[in-house]
C-alpha cells in the first residue's frame, strides 16, 4: 500500500483516540473540580489536566487564568490548540478524508458525521452546553467510528497500521492520565493516601470508564497498588499500558509476516512490551511512578518515531 | 419588436400544452408529491451528499470549503433514438479529436492540406513542442473526452465545447443515480432507465488498454491528484475507489531507471498508467514549471521512451482549445471521411478583421469567450449584460482581439426543476464523458448542469449552477 495511505491511516486513529482522551481528561477536570474547596499549596485541578495534556504552555499565553469555562473551551472548541477535542476530531476527518479509498462507507460516514455535528455544537450557545453533554458525545462519536472500523474494515496492512496508531496512542495517553495524579498531589507528599487521594484515583477510573471493571478484578479497598496494576500491567485492562504495546506488538508482528520482513520497529516494540511483562508494582513506585510514566512515554515515542521511519516514508526497499 | 424580443426556449418536458413522450410518467409524480415531501426529500438529498463527503470548494471565494453543489431533484430525460444519434456523434467527435492530436504531432497532414492554419496549431500555447514526434500507446492522446452539449430544439444539438484534459464532473454523474435511486425507487421501477454504474470499471479498462508495450503483466494504474485541498479531491479519490486503483499524489511517485515507481510500505512499485488531474505544466518539473511540487522530476524523460503512459497525453490540450474548436467539423471530414453529426456553435474569431467587425457591431446579441478561460469567468452575455460591461469588452476586445471569440446567444433548452415556488423551467447543458482506448466507449448518461437562477444561462456551479440525474431511456 502507498506509504502515505499507511501513514493517514496511522493519524487518523491517533487523533481519534487522542480526541477521546482529551474529553475523559476534560471529564477527570470537571469531576475533581467538583470537590469541597481544596487547601492551599494544590495546584488546580484544572491547572493539573493542561499540564498532562501538554497543553499548559499554549492555554497560558492565550488565558493566563486558569478558569474552568477557558479550559473548556480551549481543550474541546479551541483549534489553536491542535489537541483540543475539535481539532484532534478535525484532523482524524481530514486524514481519513484523504485516504477515503482506503476506508469503508460506514467509517467515513461515522467519522464525517461526528464532523458535522461537531460543527452544530459550534454553532450552539455555550450557556446551553453542559461539560458532561460534551464529554459523553465525544466518547460516543469515537466509539461509533471504532465500532465501524472493527466490523467492516479489511484485516490487510492498512488494517495493521490503523491499529498500531491507535495502541500508540492509547499506550502514551493512558500514561499522560495517570500523570494528572503527579501534577495534582505534587506540592505535598502527605495527601499520599488520604481521602482526597483515593476520591482522585476514582475519578481517574470513572474517566477511564474502568471503576466498575476494578472491583470486579480487585474487590476490597481502592488503593494506588491496586489501581497502578490495573492501568499499567494487567493485561486484562483495554485501557492499561501492557494491553496497548501488546496491540501495537501484534499489529506489527502481522506486518512483518506479510511483509516478509522484520525491522527495528518489531525489535523496538517486543523489547518494551517484554520489559512491561517483567515490571512488578514495587518496581514502579521505587522508580516513582511520574518517573516512569514519563520514560514510558518516551519509549512509546520511540516506537512511533521507528514506525514512521521504516514503513511510513517509503524509502524501504 | 427592437431590442425586448423574446426568445422562446424549447422545454424538454412541456411542448405546446402537451408533455413530451420520455417525460410522461414525471408529470404524475410530481404532481402528486406533497410539497413537504418534496422540502424533505430535499433535505435528505443534502444530507445524502454531506455524509457522502461530496462537496466542491471554490478557489478565493472563501466561505464553507464544504459547499455542496446544489442537487435538483428532477431528473432530466432522453429517449432512446436521441441518445442513439447523440452516441454516434460524440463518438465521432472523440475519434476525429484523437486523430488530430496524433496528426498534429506526427506529420501534421491537416495543416499542410490546408485545412487548419498552421500559426493556430504550432504556436498555440498549449502545443505541447517536446512530445512532438512521440507516438502514445494506441495513438491515444485524449482517453476522456467530455464533451459539453446544448440543446435548442427536439432535434437541435449543439457542441459548446471538447474538454480532452481531464474534464471533471463524472462523480456526479454517478452520485446523482446512487441518489435519486435511494430516495425514488419507485420512479426507477416505473421507467426503464439505462444504467451508468459501469462507468469506473470501463474507464479501469480503457486505461490498462493503453498500458506501454514495455509492460508485460497486468498494468498498474494510478491516478495522480494535485491533493486533497484540490477542490476536485472527491472526484479523485471516487474514482480510484471504485476503479480499485491507488490515489497518489507527486510526492507519493519517483523516477529510477527507465520507469515511475510508487512509495510503498513494502518498497517501491512500477506504475504503467498515470492517468493525471494535474496540468501538463505540474507534471514535471525538469520539463515544464521547475516550481511545480505536484509534479515528478523525470517523468517526461520515462514518457518518452516508452516507460509509462499518461492520460491525457501531454499536449492533448490543443485539440480542446476554442480556437481549434472552430475547425472540428472540418477534422471530422478530413480523418473519418464522414459529415460531422454534431454540429459546432457558429463561432466569430475576434483575432479575424471580418469576425471582429461582426462581433463589435452585434456585441448586445453575442456570448463573448475568453479563448483560455473557463468555468464561466471572464465572459460576456450580450443581452443580458449592462451598457457598462459591453463597453468594457469592447475596450478588452480591442486590445487584444486574439483572446476573444464570440458566438450567438444560444436559446438554452430547459427542463423542468424545484424552485421556492414549485417547479419552474431552468436552463440546462450536458457533458457526457467518452472514453477512449483500444475501443471507443460511451455509458448511457453524463452530467446534467441546471442553471438555477431564473433566466440565468450559466450553468457552472461557481456562478450559481446546479446538477440534476441524466437519464436515457431503454429501448
Amino acid at each position: 500500500m502507498l506509504s502515505r495511505t499507511a501513514e493517514n491511516l496511522y493519524w487518523m486513529a491517533r487523533y481519534l483516540e487522542r480526541a477521546e482522551t482529551m474529553a475523559r481528561l476534560i471529564e477527570v477536570g470537571a469531576r475533581m473540580h467538583l470537590m469541597p474547596d481544596t487547601a492551599d499549596g494544590y495546584r488546580s485541578e484544572w491547572e493539573s489536566i493542561l499540564h498532562a495534556s501538554g497543553t499548559a504552555e499554549g492555554f497560558d499565553r492565550k488565558y493566563g487564568e486558569a478558569v474552568e469555562r477557558n479550559i473548556v473551551s480551549y481543550l474541546f472548541f479551541d483549534r489553536e490548540n491542535p489537541s483540543s477535542v475539535a481539532s484532534c476530531l478535525s484532523s482524524a476527518r481530514e486524514n481519513a478524508r484523504i485516504v477515503r479509498t482506503a476506508l469503508t462507507l460506514p467509517v467515513w460516514d461515522a467519522l464525517n458525521s461526528a464532523y458535522q455535528e461537531l460543527k452544530q455544537i459550534q454553532r450552539t450557545p455555550r450557556s446551553d452546553l453542559e461539560i458532561g453533554d460534551l464529554t459523553e458525545w465525544t466518547n460516543k462519536q469515537t466509539a461509533l467510528v471504532q465500532g465501524t472500523m472493527a466490523a467492516t474494515l479489511l484485516r490487510n496492512d492498512g488494517y495493521d497500521f490503523l491499529n498500531i496508531g491507535y495502541h500508540l496512542e492509547r499506550a502514551d495517553n493512558t500514561a499522560r492520565l495517570m500523570d494528572v495524579k503527579y501534577y495534582v498531589l505534587l506540592p505535598d507528599a502527605d495527601y499520599v493516601g488520604s481521602g482526597l487521594d483515593n476520591y482522585q484515583w476514582m475519578t481517574l477510573l470513572r474517566a477511564m470508564q474502568m471503576h466498575r471493571s476494578f472491583h470486579h478484578a480487585y474487590g476490597g479497598e481502592i488503593t494506588p497498588r491496586k489501581i497502578v496494576d490495573l492501568l499499567i500491567l494487567n493485561p486484562a485492562c483495554p485501557r492499561s499500558l501492557h494491553t496497548a504495546v501488546q496491540g501495537a506488538t501484534d499489529h506489527l508482528h502481522r506486518l512483518s509476516r506479510s511483509y516478509g520482513s522484520t525491522t527495528e520497529a518489531q525489535t523496538k516494540v517486543r523489547g518494551l512490551l517484554g520489559e512491561l511483562a517483567e515490571t512488578q508494582v514495587s518496581d514502579i513506585f521505587d522508580e516513582g511512578l511520574h518517573e516512569f510514566l514519563e520514560r514510558f512515554v518516551g519509549d512509546v515515542a520511540a516506537v512511533g518515531s521507528e514506525v514512521s521511519r521504516t514503513y511510513l516514508g517509503g524509502s524501504r526497499a | 419588436m427592437q431590442g425586448q424580443m423574446a426568445i422562446s426556449y424549447f422545454n424538454e418536458m412541456y411542448q405546446g400544452g402537451e408533455i413530451r413522450a420520455p417525460y410522461s410518467r414525471l408529470e404524475g409524480w410530481q404532481r402528486e408529491m406533497p410539497s413537504e415531501l418534496r422540502s424533505l426529500k430535499q433535505a435528505e438529498a443534502e444530507a445524502l451528499f454531506r455524509r457522502i463527503g461530496i462537496t466542491f470548494a471554490v478557489y478565493g471565494e472563501g466561505g464553507d470549503p464544504d459547499r455542496l453543489i446544489p442537487f435538483d431533484m428532477f431528473p432530466r430525460v432522453f429517449t432512446h433514438l436521441e441518445w442513439l444519434k447523440l452516441e454516434r456523434g460524440i463518438k465521432q467527435r472523440a475519434r476525429a479529436l484523437n486523430a488530430f492530436l496524433c496528426d498534429v504531432y506526427g506529420g501534421g497532414e491537416i495543416v499542410k492540406a490546408g485545412k487548419i492554419p498552421g500559426k493556430l496549431v504550432y504556436q498555440n500555447e498549449a502545443y505541447e513542442k517536446s512530445v512532438a514526434g512521440i507516438k502514445p500507446p494506441r495513438g491515444v492522446y485524449s482517453h476522456i473526452v467530455g464533451i459539453d452539449l446544448v440543446r435548442t430544439g427536439p432535434d437541435e444539438f449543439f457542441v459548446l465545447e471538447d474538454n480532452c484534459r481531464t474534464p471533471s464532473g463524472v462523480s456526479y454523474m454517478l452520485e446523482n443515480r446512487e441518489i435519486m435511486m435511494r430516495m425514488f425507487p419507485e420512479l426507477f421501477r416505473q421507467n426503464r432507465i439505462a444504467p451508468v454504474e459501469s462507468y469506473p470499471e470501463v474507464l479501469r479498462r480503457t486505461l490498462a488498454s493503453v498500458a506501454p508495450a514495455k509492460c508485460d503483466r497486468e498494468p498498474t494504474v494510478v491516478i495522480l491528484t494535485p491533493g486533497h485541498f484540490n477542490s476536485a479531491y472527491y472526484e479523485h479519490s471516487f474514482l480510484a475507489d471504485l476503479m480499485g486503483v491507488e490515489l497518489v499524489e507527486g510526492q507519493d511517485l519517483f523516477v529510477e531507471g527507465d520507469f515511475v515507481w510508487m512509495r510503498t510500505t513494502e518498497g517501491p512499485q512500477k506504475v504503467d498508467v498515470i492517468y493525471r488531474r494535474i496540468d501538463d505544466a505540474f507534471l514535471d518539473p525538469l520539463c515544464f514549471r521547475p516550481d511545480s511540487m505536484l509534479g515528478i522530476p523525470g517523468l517526461m524523460n520515462v514518457y518518452r521512451s516508452g516507460g509509462v503512459a499518461i492520460a491525457s497525453a501531454p499536449g492533448a490540450g490543443v485539440a480542446d482549445d476554442k480556437a481549434i474548436y472552430t475547425f472540428v467539423p472540418d477534422m471530422v471530414r478530413f480523418y473519418l471521411g464522414e459529415e460531422p453529426i454534431l454540429k459546432n456553435v457558429p463561432t466569430w474569431q475576434c483575432a479575424k478583421d471580418d469576425d471582429r467587425g461582426h462581433v463589435l457591431d452585434n456585441l448586445a446579441e453575442l456570448v463573448v469567450k475568453e479563448v483560455h478561460g473557463s468555468g464561466g469567468y471572464g465572459m460576456l452575455i450580450g443581452p443580458r449584460a449592462t451598457k457598462d460591461e459591453i463597453a468594457l469588452f469592447r475596450q478588452k476586445i480591442e486590445e487584444a482581439p486574439e483572446n476573444y471569440i464570440a458566438q450567438p446567444t444560444l436559446a438554452l433548452s430547459t427542463c423542468p426543476t424545484f424552485v421556492e415556488e414549485g417547479i419552474a423551467p431552468r436552463h440546462v447543458d450536458l457533458r457526457p464523458y467518452c472514453l477512449v482506448g483500444d475501443r471507443v466507449e460511451l455509458v448511457p448518461g453524463g452530467l446534467t448542469r441546471v442553471a438555477l437562477n431564473e433566466g440565468s444561462l450559466v450553468v457552472n456551479s461557481s456562478q450559481g449552477g446546479g446538477v440534476k440525474d441524466t437519464w436515457v431511456l431503454a429501448e
